[in-house]
């Protein structure tokens, strides 16, 4: 089943100077439960192909599908409302509020969708916290973790409701060979035990050879 | 919604030394406007009081607003052939005319207290010199209904004018200045003529100069018999239950008994607009207190704003909307308005509280006096909704700012 289409996704960015195209008619298919890589060179566009993937940014033109429905033409709060229920993301800096424990910044994106009693949120906040080793940290504070901790408990934000989708920007970007290698295993552990679709932009080629796929994309192209 | 409240209450919190900088901005604009509008609503309060009180509320005179219709007129007036100029009444003998009448629809009404009164010039000698006096003819026991005067005895009283039909009444001033002190005696002439001497029953010191200096009371039968007007009088003062409806009930009044009768409003109109100027110079100045601090708010919510891109961002990825993000920034606002209240008030009540115990003698009084303090729930209403307006308003700005954050643009820069 196709989870994720994209039909000749285009980005432009207007600069002052001259206007830069960022994604040139990108077709991308993601299949429920597939484990995808996006590579290519710095500036590539892998980033902003993600960003569009992952609705967070407008496609100057072109469209998108998620299961089968066409979003192109949806509102903002439409977009921030499938994003809720169905994305999760990561990305290179963890992003965690920095007022909030880990448990809460894994409550946060439940409290705001709102299925759950409190009492019921803060249970599987804990359980995905526990999933990733961080029974321990959960009521620190982000600047009381080490980098690695926060990576894993953003994941933890990423997957706090359920999504059918991770969108991951470089996740290991900034960690060492352990943590990397252990969030590594985390989104791969995802993809086979729970049948999420993961899509990860790497510039590490062994972390793409773990994918079940390698887009690669060379300015703003995808190369066949 | 309790979800955008703490994280707005977080923001707040995680920048404490700013946010009770700018708080103490509103806490004081608010205390600051309290004390200010308290003292000017206190003074202009006490200034009416003072004005309504020692003064009717309603005074009908024997004079007609408007010159009476001459039946010619009345006839061919409209055709425009009769034009009648300089009319020259009849009679010399001016009053009201069937006061007992307009008397006996007054003390009908449930409202109003009146009582007539006969006015008119005396002249006192004394060693030499003469003095002009308003007689001021009265029925002695309806005196209380209609004037303060027996606040301001300050020898004799007011009872003895009612049982000595030959008493008077005098001001502290004119006593002084004629050596006269209670139980004398002393002759009053008048324009016709007339010159009758009274015993001093009373003296009072209403602390108003020409009031003490040149007003006198006496019974309305002498004051009738020395002016020459037996059996008139002309004027009628009158008491409401409440002040402020004097100028609808003069319209009414002078409607039925035709006489013009002039509301405390109307005779005191100049100064009424004086009030008016300075209560509004008063709120522009109280406002611009509130004004400086609403810059305090913005400047606070705006610094949360860019310090927090990163958040805002990572908000919007996980699927809040724009409105959640506008939202917790104008919380924050409002949150800062609600304590800058809660606080302000307090401090505003301790100020108008510390205002209230200061006594001093203005300058040429004789007594001492406090401070006039309005405790009216209307200037409470005023600050604490303005504080509020300007705290919403100064976090709107940031708080548009905020919403419309492009995530992308914040992840792609990274840190």
């Amino acid at each position: 089943m196709i989870l994720l289409k994209a039909e000749n996704l285009t980005r432009v960015l207007d600069t002052e100077e001259i206007p830069v195209t960022l994604v040139r008619g990108a077709n991308v298919e993601i299949k429920a439960g597939e484990f995808v890589a996006i590579t290519g060179p710095s500036g590539s566009g892998k980033s902003s192909l993600l960003y569009l993937l992952g609705l967070l940014d407008k496609p100057t033109s072109g469209k998108l599908f998620y299961e089968g429905e066409d979003i192109s033409s949806y509102s903002p709060s439409r977009l921030a409302r499938l994003r809720l229920e169905h994305m999760g993301f990561v990305f290179q800096f963890h992003f965690l509020l920095p007022e909030f424990s880990a448990l809460e910044n894994v409550m946060i994106p439940m409290r705001k969708l709102g299925a759950l009693s409190n009492a019921e949120i803060e249970k599987e906040a804990l359980a995905r916290l526990a999933d990733l080793g961080l029974a321990d940290h959960a009521h620190k504070l982000p600047g009381q973790l080490s980098g690695g901790q926060r990576q894993r408990v953003a994941i933890a934000r990423a997957l706090a409701n359920s999504p059918k989708l991770i969108l991951a920007d470089e996740p290991t970007g900034n960690l060492d060979t352990v943590s990397s290698r252990t969030v590594q295993d985390i989104l791969q552990n995802l993809v086979q035990t729970k049948g999420c679709s993961v899509i990860v932009v790497t510039h590490d080629p062994e972390f793409a050879r773990r994918c079940d796929r390698t887009i690669t994309i060379v300015d703003g192209a995808i190369q066949a | 919604m309790r979800l955008l409240i703490a994280i707005a209450f977080r923001h707040l919190l995680a920048r404490k030394r700013q946010s009770i900088v700018s708080l103490m901005g509103i806490v004081l604009g608010v205390a600051f406007f309290l004390a200010i509008s308290s003292i000017m609503q206190g003074s202009e309060d006490d200034f009416i009081r003072r004005l309504v009180d020692n003064s009717p509320h309603i005074t009908v005179s024997d004079e007609f607003r408007n010159p009476r219709i001459q039946p010619a007129e009345k006839k061919f007036g409209a055709s425009g052939v009769v034009s009648i100029h300089g009319v020259k009444p009849l009679t010399e003998t001016r009053g009201i005319r069937n006061f007992q009448e307009a008397l006996s629809y007054l003390k009908g009404q449930p409202d109003i207290k009146a009582s007539p009164v006969m006015v008119g010039e005396g002249i006192v000698t004394f060693a030499g010199q003469e003095r002009g006096v308003t007689i001021n003819g009265m029925i002695p026991a309806e005196i209380d209904r209609v004037s303060t005067i027996r606040n301001y005895m300050v020898e004799g009283s007011l009872d003895r004018l009612i049982s000595n039909p030959d008493g008077i009444l005098i001001g502290v001033t004119l006593a002084k200045n004629l050596a006269l002190s209670l139980n004398d005696t002393i002759s009053i002439a008048t324009q016709g003529g007339q010159v009758r001497t009274f015993k001093i029953v009373g003296i009072f010191k209403t602390g108003r100069g020409n009031y003490d200096r040149g007003q006198i009371f006496m019974n309305l039968k002498r004051a009738q018999s020395m002016l020459g007007r037996i059996n008139r009088i002309n004027g009628i003062l009158i008491k409401l239950d409440d002040p402020n409806k004097a100028l609808t009930r003069a319209a009414e009044i002078e409607k039925t008994i035709l006489y013009k009768s002039e509301s405390w409003q109307e005779s005191s109109e100049d100064l009424m607009n004086t009030l008016a100027i300075r209560n509004r110079i008063m709120y522009t100045v109280v406002s611009a207190v509130l004004l400086v601090a609403a810059f305090g708010i913005y400047n606070v919510i705006s610094t949360v704003v860019m310090e927090k891109h990163k958040d805002i961002a990572i908000l919007k990825s996980m699927g809040f909307p724009g409105w959640d993000i506008r939202v917790i920034f104008l919380i924050q606002g409002l949150l800062l308005g609600l304590a800058g209240n809660l606080a302000g008030i307090p401090l505003g009540v301790a100020f108008m509280k510390g205002l209230a115990k200061i006594h001093f003698r203005p300058p040429g009084s004789t007594e001492t006096i406090s401070m006039p303090i309005s405790w009216d729930a209307g200037q409470f209403i005023i600050a604490a909704a303005f504080a509020m307006c300007a705290a919403l308003l100064a976090s709107y700005l940031p708080a548009r700012k905020a919403s419309k954050v492009e995530p992308v643009d914040i992840l792609r820069g990274g840190v």
